[in-house]
């Protein structure tokens, strides 16, 4: 069953067509990996999805339903969780309340009840905790719980924003380039997380990655984006023996 | 006729805003930071002028006490930047906020213990002169006050724009980091701005001071100013200039056809105005942020 | 150092680890509760100065500290409450309506103001709030027949079940109706700060992006932050108004605004317990420079032919914190516990603050 299209999206900035015409489709429980070298569009696809731009043209559908006329804060609550390219944390909140905060969309109470803390905020903060307790376990971040993010290290933080996409409890998570900066032994647990993500928890995975071996070794499917447009989709290697992928990173005569 | 006149009078009054912005702007494009302390600045620059110029103080020429006026608060603010602004490189917006709020109450409080709190009168050679064209009066402490703020504005623009210290300033107000590690003297730069706009904030003070007696709370015109760069967006001088001219025509206006409350609101109503429609003010420098 | 072993997740979602900081609140409530009896009239009234004052701060505090919402205009939101709860009251409201409808519609008038400022940020919301501010003032002199314009109004003196809470007639019922009001205030924030609400500002204050990418809706919780923030300072508005007794647009000026930050800012951003501390120092300041004046007179030095002394050792005290503790009174309090619970472990470069870079605040 398809669970995202999307249809001949587009935007233009200014006169800068940093998308043009992109269609593609992800299944539930497929992980789809968007690949092109840098200033392909790749990103501008993610905050296209995540509605942080409205495009110029086209439509992306969620579930059947038509999701680009929403705004960006209701993307969440539909079951669609994000990374960012360049880690957007908190920085001055702990790890455990960054993962917390991730469970916004799933509050029932209103800020009154809320400062009075009455008795049905305590039990949705105890299934909260439980639900991220569960994230913390998956990721293994036992040790960081009660730390600040601001002290962490580089790798720690890019995990602990995956778990807050975790924490959403989303059917389908946008990974914008999960490896990027991560050492060899880290980028090799990112993949078995991907994997488990799918086969424990039923998730659907949209990344955007340069690691190729990464790539390679977690994506069903692969769609290769070069100035905006798309090049090629298919299975990782099919994709990458493509000659216009080929041509688009060694940067002769792209997209002709 | 009455119409033309208030104008040209707002002009006046609104180059004196103008100026004061122009010293806003001019320490948001070098460290994106607001000094409050702009206001107190003008009005330390105009006792001191007043000091060294005054037949009763030091009486010295009036141009030589302008210009000596003007080196003094070179020096002052340049100094405040080494020893208090610089302490606080680097921390958030907000802490500089408060800073020269404080900085701004000190400068008053020194003020007031050196010149007193009634109001004083600056002896200038311009004093009651006016010209008469067609029914309208222009006293030629406005004709200076318009021209002195139409050269300083080309010439702090062409600053900006052209010299390599200009350029560094702006440099460094986008990314302190990344501007160090192509070799601006960020600190360096950031006291000769602050320097600059004391000297600035001294002109402006002594315009004010032709057009009326002045006193160590006069500061607090700085808030109008501040409207005006905020019409004007913060980062840009020629904007600083037009909303301080706004301001400047807008309130005489007001003043005459709507009851006097409303008149003092206009500058702050207009400015929200601004705020609503354009939050980044008219020459807006707000851009999305890449995530 | 205290070691918590916990069983469930409870401790870690109640307000207190453990008792032993719970019996702490206690105690100091209890000593609160007791000052009456402890102190004269002169020192219990300045304490319930001080007790306004907190609870004034918490409301700056709940925009500055917890959404990242500089607002230079606080004072209008004080002026709000102290003239709708006499307007109320004058118009025949007992104390008990009144007060909490001063505070709402504070609260209200807040939210307002903030939803169009929700897309300015930094220095450009606080140069909006200033603007509310100088406007309100001016709607305050306008307004006479509520506020008596230029020459002021008395506010109406507090009785409910027949007992008074006049500021001058009944002192010690006034402190505690003080006291009762900033403990249950401060209550409610605690209760905000651990839950979802309380998260979601925070969330905003940090990350914006990021804030919407997990479903906030970035207009509704600065609008609620700062509504929350304008009627907590409206309740402290209503409190100042009686304290004061008579009072007229004046005792709302800017520099009360700038009084207001100035006890988050040196109390410490972010913590509850650093509106106490602010507010404590700011109102203990004057008393301790009134108290020198009178000595420095007996030993030749007379300081009262000098105006704006009082603030000038304000603009001080501020610069000092503002470069060497910009975490505040309650950041120093944090740093020195944590060197005796540590001892002798403590090493000096423990606290040293990272070297920081401004990056530009125009890309958002």
């Amino acid at each position: 069953m398809k669970l995202l299209e999307i249809q001949d999206l587009s935007i233009h900035f200014g006169g800068v067509k940093a998308v043009d015409g992109v269609s593609f489709e992800v299944n539930e429980g497929e992980i789809f990996a968007i690949i092109g070298p840098n200033g392909a569009g790749k990103s501008t696809i993610f905050n296209l999805i995540s509605r942080v731009y409205t495009p110029t043209k086209g439509n992306i559908r969620f579930e059947g339903q038509d999701i680009t006329g929403l705004k960006a804060h209701q993307i969440a609550g539909l079951g669609i969780a994000r990374t960012f390219q360049n880690i957007e944390l908190f920085d001055h909140s702990t790890v455990l309340d960054n993962l917390l905060m991730g469970r916004h969309t799933h509050r029932t109470t209103n800020f009154v009840e809320d400062i009075l803390f009455l008795p049905k905020v305590r039990r949705e903060e105890r299934e909260h905790r439980r639900r991220v307790e569960q994230v913390i376990e998956f990721l293994e971040l036992e040790a960081y719980r009660k730390k600040m993010i601001a002290g962490l290290p580089y790798g720690v933080r890019k995990v602990v924003e995956i778990g807050r996409a975790l924490a959403i409890g989303p059917k389908l998570i946008l990974l914008d380039e999960p490896a990027s900066g991560l050492s060899v032994e880290e980028t090799r647990d990112v993949a078995f997380w991907i994997e488990d993500m799918r086969r424990d928890m039923g998730l659907t995975v949209l990344m955007v990655e340069h690691d190729m071996s990464l790539v390679n070794q977690v994506s069903d499917r692969v769609l290769a984006v070069a100035n905006g447009r798309p090049l090629a989709l298919g299975e990782p290697a099919e994709v990458q023996a493509h000659p216009d992928v080929q041509a688009a990173y060694l940067g002769t005569g792209a997209a002709a | 006729m009455e119409l033309l006149q208030l104008i040209i009078g707002g002009l006046a009054n609104g180059c004196i805003y103008g100026l004061v912005a122009l010293g806003f702007v001019m320490i948001y494009k070098s460290s994106e930071g607001v000094n409050f302390a702009q206001g107190d600045m003008m009005m330390l620059g105009a006792f001191i002028a007043l000091g060294l110029g005054n037949s009763d103080q030091m009486g010295l020429p009036f141009a030589v006490a302008v210009v000596l006026a003007m080196i003094l608060m070179f020096g002052i603010s340049w100094g405040v930047e080494r020893v208090v602004v610089r302490q606080i490189f680097g921390q958030p917006q907000f802490a500089l906020v408060i800073l020269t709020i404080a900085l701004g109450f000190i400068f008053r409080f020194v003020a007031g213990s050196i010149w007193g709190y009634t109001p004083l009168v600056l002896e200038t050679p311009f004093a009651g002169q006016n010209m008469r064209t067609g029914g309208i009066v222009i006293s030629l402490s406005d004709l200076v006050t318009i021209g002195v703020t139409l050269v300083l504005t080309v010439a702090l623009w062409s600053f900006f724009a052209f010299t390599r210290i200009g350029l560094a300033a702006q440099a460094a107000s986008q990314n302190q980091m990344a501007a160090y590690i192509v070799g601006v003297p960020v600190m360096r730069v950031n006291s000769l701005i602050w320097g600059l706009s004391g000297a600035v904030a001294t002109v402006a003070g002594v315009l004010y001071a032709t057009r009326g007696a002045i006193d160590p709370n006069i500061g607090l015109l700085g808030i109008k100013a501040f409207a005006a760069a905020v019409i004007g967006g913060l980062g840009s001088l020629p904007g600083a200039l037009i909303g301080g001219l706004v301001i400047g025509v807008i309130e005489p206006i007001a003043g005459r056809y709507a009851p006097g409350e409303l008149a003092k609101m206009s500058p702050y109503i207009i400015m929200l105005i601004v705020l609503v429609t354009r939050p980044g003010g008219l020459f807006s420098q707000i851009h999305m942020k890449k995530v | 150092m205290r070691v918590v072993f916990k069983t469930s997740y409870d401790p870690d979602i109640d307000l207190h680890e453990h008792g032993h900081s719970r019996a702490k609140i206690a105690i100091l409530l209890a000593v609160m509760v007791a000052l009456p009896f402890l102190v004269n009239d002169y020192y219990l009234a300045e304490a319930a100065n001080t007790l306004i004052w907190s609870l004034a701060g918490m409301g700056l505090m709940v925009a500055v500290g917890h959404t990242g919402q500089v607002s230079l205009g606080h004072a209008a939101f004080l002026a709000i409450g102290a003239y709708a709860d006499s307007a109320l009251m004058s118009a025949g409201a007992p104390f008990w309506v009144s007060f909490p409808l001063a505070g709402l519609i504070t609260g209200i008038f807040g939210a307002l103001i903030a939803i169009p400022a929700v897309r300015m940020s930094g220095i450009y919301l606080a140069i909006a709030t200033l603007a509310v501010f100088v406007i309100v003032e001016e709607l305050v002199i306008i307004l006479e027949p509520i506020t008596g314009g230029v020459g002021g109004i008395m506010a109406p003196s507090i009785t409910f079940f027949g007992l008074s809470f006049d500021r001058y007639g009944a002192l010690e019922n006034f402190y505690w109706l003080c006291l009762a009001v900033v403990a249950l205030v401060t209550w409610g924030y605690a209760n905000l700060l651990r839950s979802p609400t309380g998260r979601s500002f925070l969330a905003v204050r940090d990350s914006e992006v990021s804030a919407r990418a997990l479903g906030i809706n970035v207009t509704r919780t600065r609008a609620l932050a700062f509504g929350l923030s304008s009627g907590v300072t409206g309740l402290a508005g209503a409190l100042m108004g009686h304290y004061i007794g008579f009072f007229n647009y004046e005792l709302f000026s800017i520099f009360v605004s700038i009084n207001l930050l100035l006890v988050v800012t040196i109390g410490g951003l972010g913590f509850i317990q650093g509106a106490f501390l602010g507010a404590f120092l700011i109102t203990a300041v004057p008393q301790i420079i009134a108290i020198m004046r009178d000595n420095l007179v007996s030993v030749g030095i007379d300081l009262s032919g000098v105006p704006g002394l009082d603030t000038m050792i304000f603009s001080l005290i501020l610069v000092g914190f503002i470069i060497y503790e910009p975490t505040g009174l309650y950041g120093r309090w944090l740093k020195i516990r944590t060197w005796f619970e540590i001892f002798p472990l403590a090493r000096r470069d423990m606290f040293r603050r990272q070297k920081s870079y401004l990056k530009t605040e125009r890309m958002r």
